[in-house]
């Protein structure tokens, strides 16, 4: 099975890069510019589904989904209650 | 600015004429005040523009450097063939090239078109149709936006990229314009312009009907200048940083004009917004004045207090926010965390310059737009006659008397919209409000559908637009629904057609849709799917009373619904 941080970073890449840039698992999302506090609803939704979780509103902060690597402990931790 | 009271008796705007050095008929470039003049003033050495982008990479600007810069821009685009009043844009982050592009495509006397860098493909078309414009000026990063759309853009003849690596092949219509590369130019001849002549063209939502461009003139500097220096207190020695995108207006009337006009050090960070990197920049530059929004305010709110005491912010004087309404909390709590309150300042593109304020100095009566300006007749009006109200506290529209230097000309090749927001002698700014016993106004809401987004509109009608470009949705409507921090968020009701089952995935895949055609600020945050939606007998969607739901609102008159 694929691993979590490498879907996230599949999915960020085809949602929110527009040209050709390197991302990486830790290359800043949100203090980076590459995505903007409106479109990190869009992929806390990703994760919710994907994962069928519920992330709640006060844990999805910019800098919890900063990164790749940062998203994945915070989807672990709803993952595995 | 002094005594309030003193400055609106006997106020003319020649104050600010005189301390230009303009007097009417003369020429009048933007472009040149807020470079060459600062320079002749003795200022060519002092900094201009401190700029910071992604992991901490800094760029200064003395005002020299700036009005180099801006000739040799200037130059380039002339070299180009682009003629005064072509329209340019810029569509870019907050990248040096943006603050030098627009000024440098002022002083061809072309028109600077900004568009905020996350639009995507459609609200960037219908924008740059609207202007027929003739080039764009962006990064490689978002170049593949524009090229996707370029063969429906024949009007577009060049497609400037700021960025682009050497060697690397450009495509039709493509040239590289390296800012770093470009000869520096000492001299160049600014062109002529006038009071009436063409500056900015920035693009507004209303309820109904495409985007409109609002059309504003060189003479606009007189109000930008004046309001920068008495409302944001703008002093020779500030440190000053605007936060707002020159994709909208506060980034272009404050963030450059304002601040490059009063000759005073500003600071950008172009970076993601983080509570902790703000807070830094602030302590790091020693930022003296700071203008923000609500919506940047009420996010740092939300990051806790414990953070500031990590940082030095001791150099700050003086807040100020706009965008939205600033709710009496957040002035409170800047009051106790900075030891000084954010101050109000109300005003809209239309405007081009700040309307209603608070200012230094004014008894601050948290929760309230302040006070007009002066020279700017402002009241609230009788929606049913446009006749001022007599007595206070009846809340109405606001009304502003048109005449003040920087009030857009017009909605370009949209004449009849433009009439409509006139009415009995007032220009009608779509807002609603009270006035108090003290003259002190105090907002209460949009007087239309549109979404006022973390200070941006939205235009309901450009979502559903959109959304019924998705194969999956057969209805849509769009509203604001309450949101802590941007104080509205868009939210669409949706039916399906046939063979369409709403689901998680589909709820994704729609807001990605729009996102990705319009902007993340046009984004649903929430779809909501429905059997039907409510319509009149006629036909027409009732969004009053969607809206009546989210915000708990008594739902009001039912009698033309349809019934179901």
């Amino acid at each position: 099975m694929e691993e979590m941080k490498d879907v996230v970073l599949k999915y960020v890449i085809a949602e929110y890069v527009e040209d050709d840039s390197e991302i990486k698992y830790d290359t800043p999302l949100i203090s980076g510019g590459i995505v903007d506090s409106f479109s990190m609803v869009s992929l806390k939704r990703f994760l919710e589904n994907k994962y069928n979780i519920s992330i709640p509103d006060d844990k999805a902060t910019p800098e919890a989904f900063d990164t790749v690597n940062k998203i994945v402990t915070l989807v672990n931790e709803y993952v595995k209650k | 600015m002094g005594s309030y009271n003193e400055r609106i008796k006997d106020f003319d705007w020649s104050i600010s004429e005189k301390e230009l050095g303009y007097k009417p008929g003369d020429i009048i470039n933007i472009g040149w005040y807020c470079s060459d003049r600062i320079c002749n003033m003795g200022k060519a050495d002092k900094l201009g523009l401190i700029w910071e982008g992604q992991g901490g990479v800094e760029k200064r600007y003395t005002y020299n450097d700036i009005r180099l810069a801006t000739n040799a821009i200037g130059a380039f685009l002339r070299g180009l063939g682009i003629k005064p009043e072509d329209r340019v844009c810029l569509f870019m982050d907050k990248i040096p090239e943006l603050y030098l592009g627009f000024l440098g495509i002022l002083k061809t006397g072309a028109i600077a078109q900004p568009l905020f860098s996350a639009f995507g493909d459609e609200s960037l078309f219908i924008r740059l149709e609207n202007a027929q414009t003739r080039a764009i000026i962006t990064q490689k990063k978002h170049a593949p936006k524009v090229r996707k759309i370029l063969d429906k853009m024949p009007w577009v003849e060049f497609l400037i990229i700021v960025d682009q690596d050497p060697g690397k092949p450009l495509q039709q219509r493509e040239i590289a314009m390296n800012l770093e590369q470009l000869p520096k130019m000492e001299e160049f001849e600014i062109y002529p312009t006038y009071a009436e002549s063409p500056s900015v063209l920035h693009y507004t939502s209303g309820t109904t009907g495409q985007p409109k461009g609002v059309k504003h003139v060189h003479y606009s500097l007189i109000a930008q200048y004046l309001t920068s220096k008495w409302v944001l207190d703008l002093q020779d020695d500030d440190i000053y940083w605007c936060t707002a995108d020159p994709g909208w207006v506060t980034g272009t009337s404050y963030g450059i004009i304002g601040a490059f006009s009063n000759g005073v050090t500003q600071c950008v960070l172009d970076a993601g917004f983080s509570a902790e990197a703000w807070y830094r920049f602030i302590e790091k530059n020693k930022i003296t004045m700071w203008y923000s929004a609500p919506t940047a305010i009420r996010s740092l709110m939300k990051a806790g207090n414990e953070i500031i005491k990590k940082f030095d912010l001791s150099s700050l004087r003086h807040l100020a926010s706009v965008g939205e309404p600033l709710n009496s909390e957040a002035v409170i709590w800047s009051e106790k965390v900075f030891g000084k309150p954010f101050l109000d300042t109300y005003w809209q593109t239309e405007t081009g310059a700040i309307m209603i304020s608070n200012y230094p100095g004014m008894k601050i009566k948290p929760g309230s737009m302040g006070k007009p300006f002066p020279g700017i007749t402002a009241t609230v009006i009788d929606p049913e006659n446009f006749e001022p109200f007599k007595e206070s506290g009846k809340i109405g529209l606001i009304a502003l008397k048109p005449g003040w230097p920087s009030m857009m000309r017009m909605y370009w090749n949209n004449e009849e919209t433009y009439r409509k927001k006139f009415k009995n002698g007032w220009y009608l700014p779509g807002d609603r409000s009270s006035i108090d016993n003290e003259g002190y106004f105090w907002f209460v809401g949009r007087d239309d559908d549109v979404i006022n987004t973390g200070g941006h509109l939205v235009s309901p009608f450009e979502v559903e637009s959109a959304l019924l470009e998705h194969p999956a949705v057969a209805e849509s409507a769009v509203v604001a629904k309450p949101d802590f921090v941007n104080m509205e968020v868009v939210k669409a009701f949706v039916t399906l057609k046939p063979g369409f089952i709403a689901s998680k995935d589909l709820d994704l895949e729609i807001m990605n849709f729009v996102r990705k055609k319009l902007s993340p600020l046009a984004m649903p945050q929430e779809i909501e799917f429905v059997d039907s939606l409510p319509k009149t007998r006629s036909g027409k969607i009732m969004r009053r009373i969607l809206h009546a739901k989210e915000w708990g609102e008594e739902i009001g008159d039912t009698s033309t619904l349809e019934n179901d």
